[in-house]
């Protein structure tokens, strides 16, 4: 056990390992919906997006948090605006935007004396470098995009199940659309510390894509997804420790091997798994459409 | 024979007390940017009543429903139910979309799917109660669909997904259903479980509007016709649109194939519930809106 707990008796060391446990658990649990809405690119989008809000924040000595969140909303409307005009398309005007947001952030950055160290520790996270402060606000956003996550649970599984259903019931899927992408940008500042700007969208689609290999409700997804998060998290923290490589490329390296293994093994969808535990009634198997389509099979089985 | 005149008689003798019984459209328009992809839709439609939208493909049936649940904005006209504008009567109509617009890999079971029926009953930041809990499996048994309660709903052949969309529809226990081509590439036992659904909706005094390119089901299946195409051709008690004339005019001379016409088969509902459009007059197909 030495291995594990010979680390943690540096003080940075236990405060990193809170960070990315802490990151692992929202990064999972709100990368379920960037996942199964198909919002890889938004997620990504916006990590750049919210860059400048960083540096300037980071600049004036003020929260990060209110810059991520005040570019975040200023770049989200400038998309809106722009993909109105009928010649540029919406993924025209996220590209431009959120490549233009990037580089006013580094423009901004490269005026500081410690040009260079600055920009990797925004760029590829500084985990070690977490203080308590950071801690605490990273608790505490955690805590506040999770508790909307279950809180509004039905509203948000409604709503990105069957959109049109949900906004003739009265549902308001345009509010609770800004509500996710709020939460996205709340989720990636915590994130910035452990694994980066660049490698955020990694935390926030790995893990969820490897849980939905695994299960079929939203609840076990968004479980399954933050467990894997954290393990990640840990796994990568203690393996740059003793290999001494950096933390945030480690822990998304470990996601992605983790999806990797679970891609090729699971038994429900896994591309070996599938053949080898092959289940009656499978849905992916075109002979097994075939029996499902015949009414009442299903009721000579059981 | 001929389309609905503009600004023909405007329905001068109806009662107000009659709207307040239903769901009444007026002189409807939708446009989809500049494009105006349906007008001139009339129709008063009361509690009990299954109306068939019919019409070809690119014709407005989607849109109609759409616009009814305030899904697509009016470019003009009024819809009201029981006199109310529909806009604050969201969750007394119950919409089932097109089963191709769903994402079927999405992790929700069955009994997932039918309990969003109750969201709006529940409301925000609370749990399902009780009597929710029992409104969804009342439906899903309703449908047959009670034993795959925990069923990931990809799993489920297309037949059986539409029989938990109608079900999710049921537990929202709505004055109105709207069903949009519920008949589309599906097994025969579903299309007789949702033939005997509309049945006891209509029984039950709720309001059916149906949109569907199959004709015979539709001219079994329903009271009245909405023939749509662009505009609304023709509005009337199934026995007097479903004619040549009225589909030849909706259908822009393609040629179609007319099974099931009305005398021959239709059930004892139908015939009664044209007996009572009979006095409303025979000049629907005109200006489809007397009263």
């Amino acid at each position: 056990m030495g291995t594990l707990t010979d680390p943690l008796q540096y003080g940075f060391m236990q405060r990193a390992l809170l960070e990315v446990v802490l990151m692992g658990i929202v990064t999972g649990a709100i990368g379920t919906y960037v996942v199964l809405r198909g919002l890889s690119f938004i997620g990504d989008a916006l990590s750049h997006a919210i860059f400048p809000g960083v540096v300037i924040a980071f600049l004036l000595d003020r929260s990060i948090f209110v810059g991520a969140l005040a570019f975040g909303a200023l770049t989200s409307v400038g998309i809106g605006v722009i993909a109105r005009s009928q010649r540029v398309r919406e993924d025209s005007a996220i590209g431009v935007l959120f490549a233009g947001s990037f580089a006013l952030g580094i423009v901004l950055i490269s005026s500081t004396r410690n040009f260079t160290r600055d920009l990797a520790s925004f760029l590829f996270g500084n985990v070690l470098g977490v203080s308590e402060s950071d801690l605490i606000l990273s608790a505490v956003i955690g805590v506040v995009v999770l508790a909307t996550l279950i809180l509004l649970h039905p509203q948000l599984m409604a709503a990105s199940f069957d959109r049109l259903a949900a906004q003739a019931m009265g549902l308001p899927v345009f509010a609770l659309d800004l509500l996710l992408l709020v939460l996205i940008s709340l989720t990636i500042v915590v994130s910035l510390r452990a694994v980066g700007n660049i490698l955020v969208v990694a935390m926030l689609v790995t893990p969820p894509a490897t849980a939905r290999l695994f299960t079929d409700r939203l609840p076990q997804t968004m479980a399954l997804s933050a467990l894997l998060g954290a393990a990640a998290g840990v796994t990568g923290l203690y393996i740059s420790y003793y290999h001494d490589v950096a933390t945030g490329g480690t822990i998304v390296l470990v996601a992605t091997a983790v999806f990797l293994v679970a891609w090729v093994f699971s038994p429900n969808h896994g591309v070996l798994g599938a053949r080898v535990f092959r289940r009656p009634l499978m849905v992916t198997e075109p002979e097994a459409q075939v029996v499902l389509e015949s009414p009442g099979i299903r009721s000579h089985e059981g | 024979m001929t389309v609905p005149a503009q600004n023909s008689g405007q329905a001068a003798n109806s009662a107000a007390a009659d709207h307040d019984s239903c769901l009444v459209l007026r002189d409807v328009a939708v446009a989809y940017g500049r494009k105006v992809v349906l007008r001139e839709v009339f129709a008063d439609i009361r509690r009990g009543q299954v109306v068939g939208i019919i019409g070809p493909n690119g014709s407005g049936k989607s849109t109609l429903l759409k616009a009814i649940v305030g899904l697509v904005p009016l470019l003009s006209g009024k819809i009201t139910l029981f006199g109310r504008s529909v806009s604050g009567l969201k969750d007394r109509i119950a919409y089932v979309p097109q089963r191709e617009l769903v994402d079927w890999e999405f992790p929700v079971t069955v009994f997932d799917v039918a309990m969003m029926g109750r969201l709006p009953s529940i409301g925000w930041l609370r749990r399902p109660r009780k009597q929710d809990v029992e409104a969804v499996e009342d439906a899903l048994d309703r449908v047959g669909m009670l034993a795959y309660r925990s069923d990931q709903i990809g799993r489920l052949s297309g037949g059986q997904q539409q029989r938990v969309f109608i079900a999710r529809a049921l537990a929202q226990d709505a004055e109105v259903y709207l069903l949009d081509e519920p008949m589309t590439g599906i097994d025969s036992a579903t299309q007789e479980v949702i033939l005997r659904i509309i049945d006891e909706l209509r029984a039950e005094g709720r309001i059916i509007l149906l949109a569907t390119h199959d004709l015979a089901s539709a001219s079994c299946a329903c009271d009245c016709l909405c023939c749509v195409n662009q505009r609304m051709v023709s509005y009337g008690p199934t026995l007097e649109t479903y004619t040549p004339e009225v589909m030849e005019q909706t259908y822009g001379g393609l040629p179609v194939i007319m099974l099931n016409r009305p005398g021959a088969g239709l059930r004892d509902a139908h015939a009664r519930d044209a007996h009572t459009h009979a006095h409303e007059g025979h000049s629907h197909t005109h200006d489809g809106h007397t009263h």
